[in-house]
């Protein structure tokens, strides 16, 4: 279970997030959405110890995380798909997968994982995750290497934005997959209907506080008849 | 040789066997061993220390094997080699140079070597530096490489200086003709208070004479690299440089480029980027469990790589 508890960050006379509370149970799948700039990433961030906030704390498992590291997390079980994949020169897309397993896989295996987000594999294997990788791309191996490391606890931050049609139905199917096993809590940041219709719970922000948090049924009308959450691909 | 000449030599060209056919093996100021065979051979030179290597033209698939190394403190080691590559030929030319000081005195190897390809030629030639051992004494490298290449002929150069060597002026020149195509990756690493300056001058006389030059480099402690880069397209031709350096602590990178048009058919690129590892590239790692100190050696790792 993970709690956060009176969660506040404030930039540049800004509040970013205002006093968040929020309990999100174990093996749940959960979507935050919301307009931009309403503090997803931020949030999302926090749990991951990207972004430590001004006030407030995190339970993880009854254990105090607030001041764990990055990397302390990830040990927990955290994982985290930027919204915003990063480039290496040097690095392949086979190293990252190694890196996220923590094991010397082989390519096979790396395949394999490449093959959940729809890449067909041995063309990308020993690709540098540089530029010359195209958006999509980029972005499906970023989902790939959280798969990879079968996280307790995942966090996407618009997994969709940038994803051609076609692939966005391994995308689903990555989802789905997770929701059904129920191995772990994923948290998804989404704009997109399909994904929010699958969720357990959404949790609907704005101006950095958590305006409603219902399923589905009750939610997609709420949502639905705002003008204001609409798709968007800034940071 | 004994067992830590072996293991140096080892470690400057890992692909040189008892099995390999040609190969000229230097230590200390003098060659210890050679082999020619009857499509490459390698004579001394008379009027200077060094040899000369001969490719005869249409050999297909040879290598050669050119290591130095040197264990004596203080020793200043000149050598000029010269490679005479024949027409069709195709070579893979390994050479490098291994400094291990375990004195107080300055030891030095400046290798000069000068590539004359003939036509349709290609060679692919690797290097390697390195210093070792636990002397104060410093473990100093300047290698000049002059590159001249007939019609349609190619070269690659893969140059590397990961470790241990103090000070360093690395000269690489090209003259290419038509149709030539060179390209060059080189990757440097300094730490504490090295230098390592480089300098590639290249003519581009040819047209379509094309060159690539990829320098990566690392400067870390209180090293300083010096990059310069002067480039001539003199016909229609291309130049893409890319110069791309990561400095830690104190290390100081300076990158010039000179890049000279003096054909409205030339295209030349340079590109420098020069900054501390990205604080995202960090942050990607350590969300999949690595320690800050763990992803920079990963980074930098895969970016020397
Ligand atoms: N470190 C920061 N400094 C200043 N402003 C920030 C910082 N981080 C986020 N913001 C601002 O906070 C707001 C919320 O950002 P973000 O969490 O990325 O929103 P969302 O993901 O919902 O679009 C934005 O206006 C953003 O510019
Ligand atoms: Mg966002």
């Amino acid at each position: 279970m993970l709690e956060l508890k009176n969660i506040s960050f404030k930039r540049d006379n800004k509040t970013i997030l205002n006093n968040i509370n929020l309990t999100l149970e174990d093996n749940k799948f959960y979507c935050i959405t919301g307009p931009n700039g309403s503090g997803k990433s931020t949030l999302a961030k926090i749990i991951m110890g990207l972004v430590t906030p001004d006030s407030g704390s995190i339970i993880y498992n009854n254990q105090d995380i607030t001041n764990l590291s990055v990397n302390e997390r990830a040990k927990l079980g955290f994982g985290f798909a930027f919204q915003t994949p990063v480039t290496f020169k040097g690095l392949t897309v086979y190293d990252l997968l190694k890196i996220a397993t923590g094991r010397e896989i082989n390519k096979k295996e790396a395949c394999n994982i490449l093959s959940k987000v729809g890449l067909c594999a041995k063309e990308y294997v020993d690709r540098e995750l540089n530029n010359s990788l195209s958006g999509g791309e980029l972005k499906r191996i970023e989902i790939a290497s959280v798969i990879a490391k079968h996280p307790n606890l995942s966090l996407f931050d618009e997994p969709e934005a940038g994803i051609d049609l076609w692939s966005f139905k391994y995308l689903m199917e990555i989802f789905k997959e997770m929701n059904g096993t129920k191995l772990g809590t994923t948290i998804v940041i989404s704009h997109q209907e399909r994904i929010l219709s699958i969720a357990d719970a959404i949790i609907l922000l704005e101006s950095g506080m958590i305006k409603e948090i219902g399923n589905k049924d009750t939610m997609m009308n709420t949502i639905l008849t705002n003008d204001c959450p609409k798709g968007g691909s800034n940071e | 040789m004994n067992k830590e000449d072996i293991e140096l030599l080892k470690e400057v060209t890992e692909t040189l066997t008892d099995q390999s056919e040609v190969y000229n093996i230097r230590k200390n100021g003098e060659s210890i061993k050679r082999k020619s065979s009857d499509y490459i051979n390698i004579v001394p030179k008379e009027d200077k220390s060094g040899l000369d290597i001969y490719v005869k033209e249409n050999t297909l698939f040879g290598i050669v094997h050119i290591p130095v190394i040197i264990t004596e403190s203080g020793l200043t080691d000149v050598v000029y080699n010269d490679f005479h590559i024949g027409k069709n030929a195709n070579v893979i030319i390994f050479a490098g140079c291994g400094i291990h000081n375990e004195e107080e005195k300055t030891s030095v190897h400046d290798g000069i070597h000068r590539f004359y390809l003939d036509e349709n030629s290609k060679v692919k030639y690797v290097e390697k530096h390195l210093g070792c051992g636990k002397g104060s004494g410093k473990r100093v490298l300047n290698p000049t490489t002059e590159i001249y290449m007939k019609k349609a002929s190619s070269m690659t150069m893969d140059s590397t200086q990961i470790k241990g060597v103090d000070d360093t002026i690395r000269i690489t020149k090209g003259v290419l003709e038509e149709s030539t195509t060179l390209e060059i990756s080189e990757k440097i690493l300094t730490t504490e208070n090295q230098t390592a300056k480089t300098i590639f001058d290249v003519e581009l006389n040819g047209e379509n004479s094309s060159v690539h030059v990829t320098s990566r480099s690392v400067a870390e402690g209180s090293s300083y690299q010096e990059f310069a880069s002067n480039i001539t397209g003199n016909n229609k031709c291309y130049a893409h440089i890319e110069c791309d350096a990561i400095i830690k602590e104190e290390g100081k990178v300076k990158a010039i480029p000179e890049i000279y048009a003096k054909n409205v058919d030339a295209n030349l690129i340079h590109e420098a980027a020069i900054g501390k590892i990205a604080g995202d590239q960090l942050k990607k790692l350590m969300t999949l469990g690595l320690n800050e100190k763990e992803a920079e050696e990963v980074i930098i790792k895969g970016f020397l790589k």
